[in-house]
């Protein structure tokens, strides 16, 4: 099939940016959506021009690296689908594709279609693991855990840390992001003596690193490859809570 | 044996002095109380630089940061979590023999030395089963969320046809998971101070100085600045360089660069032709192909194998009678049927498809069909087990597995070779240490499922933090800056490369040398090698490789993000390690794990290894592009594991 392309083409984080539209032909179905990409940066290569730059590792869906938002959709038309996974054969010949990088106050652009996710580490480092030095560690079946809790902390420990929901998202809020971490180790006994200290000190690092507040719109679980659910977000705040008034003696809310 | 003295030179034979005698299961005990120690007021005075945060990379850098190390680690990808590691589906093997059925640390060494085909150390494999059980409690107690059975305790399952549950896992996610595990860990360090992480950044040379390694040369792939980075120790976890064969189950950034110019400068690279090829693989569907994609081997549990019985049948597989097919793998192994091993596996695929047997495009894949098992335990069941596969393989595909039977073809999925260690996990080179799949230790010439893991973890978690000390007890060393001549001199080299790579201008893309250069590793070096096909092989790649330095092109500059510029640097070095895969490939004239030569099987088609002459490493010293590398064989003795031919028939 014939498609048009129009991508998001910005030479730097000084570069204002714009759309430029490419053709691509030939494209066959059996391609995934990154492997057309490659089939256009090879001939803008050989033309002389600057390929387009995106991030991408794995391409099986779960390094979390692919990060473009397609037709407005963050990872494309296919639910529970990153870009890597997405085929062409999701598209009609003929079409008008658009392309762009995730868009978010705490995600600025590097190149092209490349952003800076840095910020997700830095939630992660204010609180989102537990403390465990290695070789401190009890016997594994020492604390049994029910596996309805370890099967829900598992769903929310999918999260593959691509972003898609902070760019659905209309305030840039990361708060599906933050909760997936928060209700996975909230959800293991031996998360529970970290469990105060990290909500509060993951907001705050989410709130500092720019990302919006949440205001409940529910755009980032659709868009979420791994569909973390968006009770996640709703755990959050009551642990943010019951944190705010065990530190403080005062209320307060999350993001 | 033929005489291959054109293409190397036999070198002295090399030792590993670190390895400890007596009873194996003391070893790793006595190994520790000899290590010498470092002074804790000492070790904040000490810096390791560790390259990749992988599962082995990512432990190690969290866990010399708790020990008071102070870290720099260093990965390619935007965030340490999206290190490789994380794409590991299927579990992760501990001998915890909590299922009573018969398990134990002596078996999981067992079975290793031997699923390897007696081509590892096996004081390094007993070590390797040892730790296995204190990764599980170091998971658990950082939150991991491993399947767990309805009384709170941990599920284990039978994993690549081994006879006991010993394999933990995390749904289809079991690499992600621990990862994760490791990179929260990671994260929390970096958080106290203790690791500086440096995202974006890719080694390009290795800095020695006074014969020790004592740093790298990374260019920082954001702006393309090239710095010299320093430390008294440096710590390779750099990965497997599947890569080489352009189509493979790693991630597109996966590279041999790191271990390459460790090599160049000095460390032995042992064992590079072995390779694992993974049978289940969903197979290439045209010329854009970008990478394969593993269908996790648990399908093999329920899932047959079959291809048309006649050559060249074109119907649909619903219209081919059950007594037109042939199930292959059931028929030449009954005992093992489709869960032979994975060398097996694959091999048996690509004879049933030189065979003109194959079925779907080009004739490249056999079926993997579900269809009994759908009707045995219903429809419900097979999708509560495989219902995630099942929608990866109809997301790639475009067909439902449910209705059709799924394609399947083989696939390179990890390379047991790598830069050669001691029983401390030191190349040859005093001060650089190599963990994980970059160095060539545990998994001789075939890795078991649900090992990798184990090793990534154990090296980072358990072995390295305990080994590096004795050679840190003799520092800290002499500070170092940008200035000194060797230093210097290695930024000089990068730049020059890169300038070089920039400069040429040529016309083809770096992408389709690797492609050209993927094609000719596959067809001579991949499933079956010959003496001749290696040979054609060696003369492709230097023909191609000269090829690449006249003609490629490389746009863009190099002070910014230029994507094409890391790939070039990358194919550059993937060209030296072909050569160098093939010439070991060809020396070794006996068929091991997952080296299957032609000239070495037996009348019905199994591998015939050859102890008398191969039971050793092969070392390899890098002596020029396109010279003749040296062989140095360390001897591999088995004194508890005695070598037999592996049967699964």
């Amino acid at each position: 099939m014939n498609l048009t392309l129009r991508i998001w083409r910005q030479q730097g984080p000084q570069d204002k940016g714009r759309m430029v539209s490419y053709q691509v032909t030939d494209v066959s179905p059996d391609m995934s959506f990154l492997e057309m990409l490659d089939v256009l940066n090879e001939r803008l290569i050989l033309e002389g021009e600057e390929p387009v730059a995106f991030d991408h590792d794995c391409r099986e869906g779960i390094c979390g690296a692919c990060s473009m938002v397609i037709n407005g959709t963050p990872h494309g038309p296919q639910k529970m689908t990153t870009t890597c996974q997405l085929h062409m054969r999701t598209f009609s010949d003929g079409d008008t594709i658009d392309i762009e990088p995730w868009r978010a106050k705490a995600f600025p652009v590097i190149k092209d279609l490349v952003v800076n996710r840095g910020a997700f580490d830095k939630i992660i480092q204010a609180g989102g693991y537990i403390s465990a030095p290695t070789g401190s560690a009890p016997e594994a079946h020492a604390t049994p855990v029910p596996k309805a809790d370890a099967d829900a902390a598992f769903e929310a420990a999918e999260c593959i840390g691509c972003g898609a929901c902070v760019a659905a998202c209309p305030n840039g809020s990361a708060m599906l992001f933050t909760a997936a971490k928060i209700t996975h180790l909230g959800l293991m006994p031996q998360g529970q003596p970290e469990r105060d200290s990290r909500v509060l000190d993951m907001v705050a690092a989410h709130d500092e690193a720019g990302f919006g507040g949440c205001t409940n719109a529910g755009e980032c679980t659709p868009a979420c490859p791994k569909g973390i659910p968006l009770a996640t977000i709703g755990r959050l705040n009551r642990d943010f809570l019951a944190a705010s008034r065990k530190r403080s003696g005062e209320t307060a809310t999350a993001g | 044996m033929h005489d291959n003295s054109d293409l190397f030179i036999t070198g002295e034979p090399i030792a590993d002095t670190k390895a400890p005698d007596g009873p194996i299961e003391t070893r790793w005990e006595r190994r520790r109380f000899s290590a010498k120690l470092v002074n804790p007021a000492n070790k904040r005075k000490m810096t390791v630089i560790v390259v990749g945060t992988g599962l082995a990379g990512g432990s190690a850098a969290a866990t010399l940061g708790e020990l008071g190390y102070r870290v720099k680690s260093y990965c390619y990808q935007d965030s340490p979590r999206r290190a490789h590691s994380i794409a590991a589906q299927g579990g992760i093997n501990a001998a915890k023999n909590y299922r009573n059925d018969g398990d134990s640390v002596y078996r999981l060494f067992y079975d290793t030395v031997k699923g390897g085909d007696f081509r590892a150390r096996e004081s390094n494999v007993h070590r390797l089963a040892e730790v296995s059980v204190n990764i599980i409690d170091q998971a658990v107690a950082q939150g991991v969320p491993f399947a767990r059975e309805y009384g709170g305790l941990l599920d284990t399952r039978s994993f690549g046809g081994t006879q006991v549950s010993r394999t933990f896992y995390a749904r289809g996610q079991t690499g992600q998971q621990l990862l994760l595990g490791a990179y929260q860990a990671l994260e929390r360090q970096i958080a106290a101070g203790n690791v500086e992480m440096n995202a974006r950044h890719e080694m390009l040379e290795l800095i020695i100085v006074d014969g020790r390694a004592r740093g790298i040369v990374v260019r920082d792939m954001v702006t393309g600045e090239i710095t010299t980075e320093f430390a008294d120790a440096v710590v390779l976890a750099s990965g497997g360089y599947g890569n080489v064969f352009f189509l493979s189950t790693n991630a597109k950034g996966c590279n041999v660069t790191a271990s390459w110019r460790a090599h160049r400068k000095g460390a032995l690279f042992a064992n590079p032709c072995y390779t694992q090829i993974h049978p289940t693989c969903i197979p290439v569907s045209g010329d854009h192909q970008s990478k394969l994609t593993l269908m996790s081997e648990s399908l093999r549990n329920d899932g047959r194998v079959w291809v048309p019985k006649k050559a060249g049948d074109t119907r649909a597989p619903g219209d081919i009678p059950e007594d037109e097919r042939d199930y292959y793998l059931e028929r030449i192994y009954p005992a093992f049927g489709n869960l032979v091993p994975r060398d097996i596996a694959s091999r048996a695929a690509k004879n049933v498809c030189d065979e003109g047997r194959g079925v779907g495009p080009g004739g490249l894949g056999v079926y993997l069909d579900f269809a009994d098992a759908i009707r045995r335990l219903g429809r419900a069941a097979v999708e509560a087990k495989y219902g995630n596969l099942f929608e990866m393989y109809e997301r790639i595909t475009g067909e439902n597995p449910y209705d059709v039977p799924m394609r399947i073809y083989p696939a390179v999925h990890y390379t047991m070779g790598g830069l050669w260690v001691d029983y401390d996990l030191q190349s040859t080179i005093p001060g650089l240490f190599v963990i994980g799949e970059a160095n060539f230790s545990d998994h001789g010439a075939n890795r078991l499922g649900a090992s990798a893991l184990m090793q990534g973890l154990a090296d980072g978690y358990f072995v390295l933090p305990n080994t590096i000390g004795d050679y840190l007890a003799a520092g800290p060393f002499e500070k170092l800056d940008e200035s000194h001549p060797d230093a210097a001199a290695a930024r000089a080299q990068v730049e020059e490369r890169v300038s070089k790579l920039l400069s040429i201008n040529g016309d083809r893309t770096v992408d389709s040398f690797h492609r050209e250069l993927g094609r000719i590793m596959w067809e001579y070096c991949g499933m079956e090698r010959t003496d001749a096909g290696l040979r054609k092989a060696i003369e492709l790649i230097r023909g191609l490789r000269d090829e690449f330095w006249q003609r490629v092109k490389v746009p863009g500059r190099g002070e910014e993000l230029n994507q094409n510029l890391e790939k070039a640097g990358r194919v550059a070095d993937f060209f030296e390690l072909a050569e160098l895969m093939c010439v070991d490939a060809l020396h070794r004239t006996e068929s091991c794990g997952g080296h299957f030569r032609a000239e070495s099987q037996s009348a019905d088609g199994e591998a015939e290894r050859d102890d008398e002459n191969f039971s050793y490493v092969a070392a390899w010293e890098f002596t020029g592009t396109g010279e003749r590398p040296v062989l140095h064989r360390e001897d591999l003795n088995f004194e508890y594991v005695h070598p037999t031919q592996r049967s699964y028939k």
